[in-house]
């Protein structure tokens, strides 16, 4: 069986392989300006961040051999070989951690507490007063721009070194960025249920409390534990400022060069992070179901 | 005015007793959360060393240094704060891009929907999952002490960081992609690297610039405190005015890194709406 196929007159097709033609070197020529402008973008931007390359190959063997040293002990075997005399300062570097996780706790709680008590002034449908949602929401981007580290910094200067720094610049950090996806839950729940409760005569806050409340609680749980994992990597590094938990430690490993420490130290984080993730995971699937999770 | 009927609430209440009294172990589930996560908070404030006195002290001189900091003055520096803040834009620009390039192929091992076997992809997800457990600082005071003190280690950390963070999202991407384009470059007699560029790419990538123009937003950000230990960029010069108490410098500090992540959010935003149209990028 032969299918005839229709061919079109000379000229028609010319001119319509002329116009494909010319729709095709025009997205190409964007594509082209495209990537030459982002070339020369990543150009200045190599001038302008130092980029050696000869650096680089001369020394990229130190970043594998530092993970060769890191990964020896002082006697010169590997560290998996003897678990006792790498993890020499288990007790005191668990003590550390449970310190780093009780600060992102207690720091995740404040945060979500104080974006509580923000998120309805910042949100479209629930805000009073729109001076009100301008200021709360500049107050709110100040809180997640600033980085919780300059906070912690900052911190220390004012309430001495130690743990305190550390839970207040989570705090404030959790508060942006928690009072910003609160907001938002806010701005997507149904408002019927608002006019139901206004109607009856009720007050903002009541309103609040028994039409807003039920329908965006599980979503602030479920945001709050994620905020929790982020702040549990964050609190890691608090105390190379010297706000408290595992990072003071791990700082003066690394500074002093204190090989196998360093190691064991990382791999009691990251297993850490592994954990809270994991369970935090599991506890966002089962208390709202695996939809929640994104 | 007629009286409204009274409800039978004793017939309700027989008819529905869960709405009248729910069991004790569901009333008593809400509470008990929250008195167990205040109990945890105060046992926290208790060990953190958290004392009305030093918090009320503290305070007092935050105020202090608030008031300092009015106004923001550069002083004489501002020529090295702009060259600061260029630095920290060049590291957020191409530490992502490295991690990107990086991670585009790695993200191909990680996706199910490539690499059936679990046997690859499993380590390999677990590898991206340390690398991302560790935090950009502290991978910048591991390149510092391979490189060098300097902008290129923040680039270098950045790149690596990110490269994990990066590699799991992009193989998320990968997973979501419709299968109908591949099985058609199958169909035609395609061979599998066919499949990943003509079936696959073209659905993924605008997806991937999508989420590496929200990357070099947020490591704006990131490269703004790598300076803390030493890894360049204007991190470096605040936490030398901080620590020499030049609260006036520091606020201009602060200002000019919020006015740079607001620039940078509202390029890469318009550039983002531009490839992949008017839709949220996951």
């Amino acid at each position: 069986m032969t299918i005839a196929v229709s061919i079109l007159p000379e000229q028609r097709l010319a001119a319509l392989n002329a116009a494909y033609r010319q729709a095709v070197a025009r997205k190409r020529l964007r594509l082209f300006a495209g990537a030459m402008l982002s070339i020369a973008a990543l150009i200045l931007a190599a001038i302008g961040a130092e980029v050696n390359l000869r650096t680089l190959f001369t020394y990229f063997g130190n970043f594998v051999s530092y993970f060769d040293r890191i990964l020896t002990l002082d006697s010169g075997q590997r560290v998996w070989t003897d678990p006792g005399e790498w993890l020499w300062g288990w007790y005191k570097w668990l003590k550390l951690l449970g310190e780093t996780l009780l600060i992102s706790y207690v720091g995740t709680l404040i945060g979500a507490v104080c974006a509580f008590g923000l998120n309805f002034f910042a949100a479209e449908n629930t805000s009073p007063a729109p001076w009100l949602r301008f200021l709360v929401r500049r107050l709110l981007e100040f809180a997640r721009t600033v980085p919780g580290i300059v906070f912690a910094l900052i911190f220390v200067m004012a309430f001495g070194l130690g743990p305190m720094a550390g839970v207040l610049a989570i705090a404030i950090h959790s508060t942006g960025a928690l009072g910003k996806l609160f907001a938002e839950i806010v701005e997507n729940a149904d408002m019927k249920p608002v006019e139901g409760v206004r109607s009856t005569g009720a007050s903002w806050l009541s309103c609040m409390r028994f039409a807003v409340l039920p329908q965006v609680s599980a979503g602030y749980v479920s945001y709050a534990l994620l905020r929790f994992e982020i702040n549990v990597r964050e609190s890691s590094v608090m105390g190379f400022v010297g706000a408290g938990g595992i990072g003071q430690e791990l700082v003066v490993a690394i500074r002093k060069f204190y090989y196998s420490d360093v190691s064991a130290i990382l791999l009691m984080i990251v297993v850490t992070i592994f954990i809270i993730d994991i369970t935090t995971g599991w506890l966002r699937a089962r208390l709202f179901g695996r939809d929640a999770r994104s | 005015m007629k009286e409204l009927e009274r409800p039978d609430t004793a017939a309700l209440r027989t008819k529905y007793p869960d709405a009248f009294e729910r069991p004790a172990a569901a009333r008593l589930a809400t509470p008990a959360m929250i008195a167990a996560a205040l109990a945890v908070l105060i046992f926290g404030l208790h060990d953190l060393g958290f004392e009305p006195a030093k918090f009320i002290a503290g305070l007092h001189q935050l105020g202090w240094i608030t008031l300092m900091m009015i106004p923001p003055d550069p002083g004489t520096s501002l020529p090295l704060y702009l060259r600061a803040l260029g630095e920290t834009l060049s590291i957020a620009l191409l530490g992502t891009t490295l991690a990107a390039t990086l991670a585009l192929p790695v993200s191909l091992l990680a996706a199910r929907n490539i690499v059936p076997p679990n046997i690859i992809r499993f380590p390999v997800r677990r590898f991206l999952d340390s690398i991302r457990g560790v935090d950009t600082l502290i991978w910048a005071l591991v390149w510092i002490n391979v490189v060098g003190l300097g902008p290129f280690a923040g680039v270098l950390a950045i790149m690596v960081s990110d490269f994990g963070a990066l590699g799991k999202l992009f193989s998320e991407a990968i997973e979501a992609a419709d299968k109908k384009q591949v099985e058609g470059i199958r169909a035609s007699g395609g061979n599998a690297l066919h499949e990943i560029r003509f079936g696959l790419m073209p659905q993924v990538l605008p997806v991937i610039a999508g989420q590496v123009l929200y990357f070099i937003e947020s490591n704006t950000r990131s490269a703004s405190i790598i300076g803390i230990v030493g890894a360049g960029g204007i991190g470096l010069q605040l936490a030398e005015q901080i620590r020499v108490l030049e609260w006036q410098k520091v606020s201009f500090l602060v200002l000019m890194i919020l006015v740079a992540v607001a620039a940078i959010d509202f390029i890469s935003g318009k550039l983002r709406f531009a490839i992949i149209g008017r839709r949220a990028v996951a």
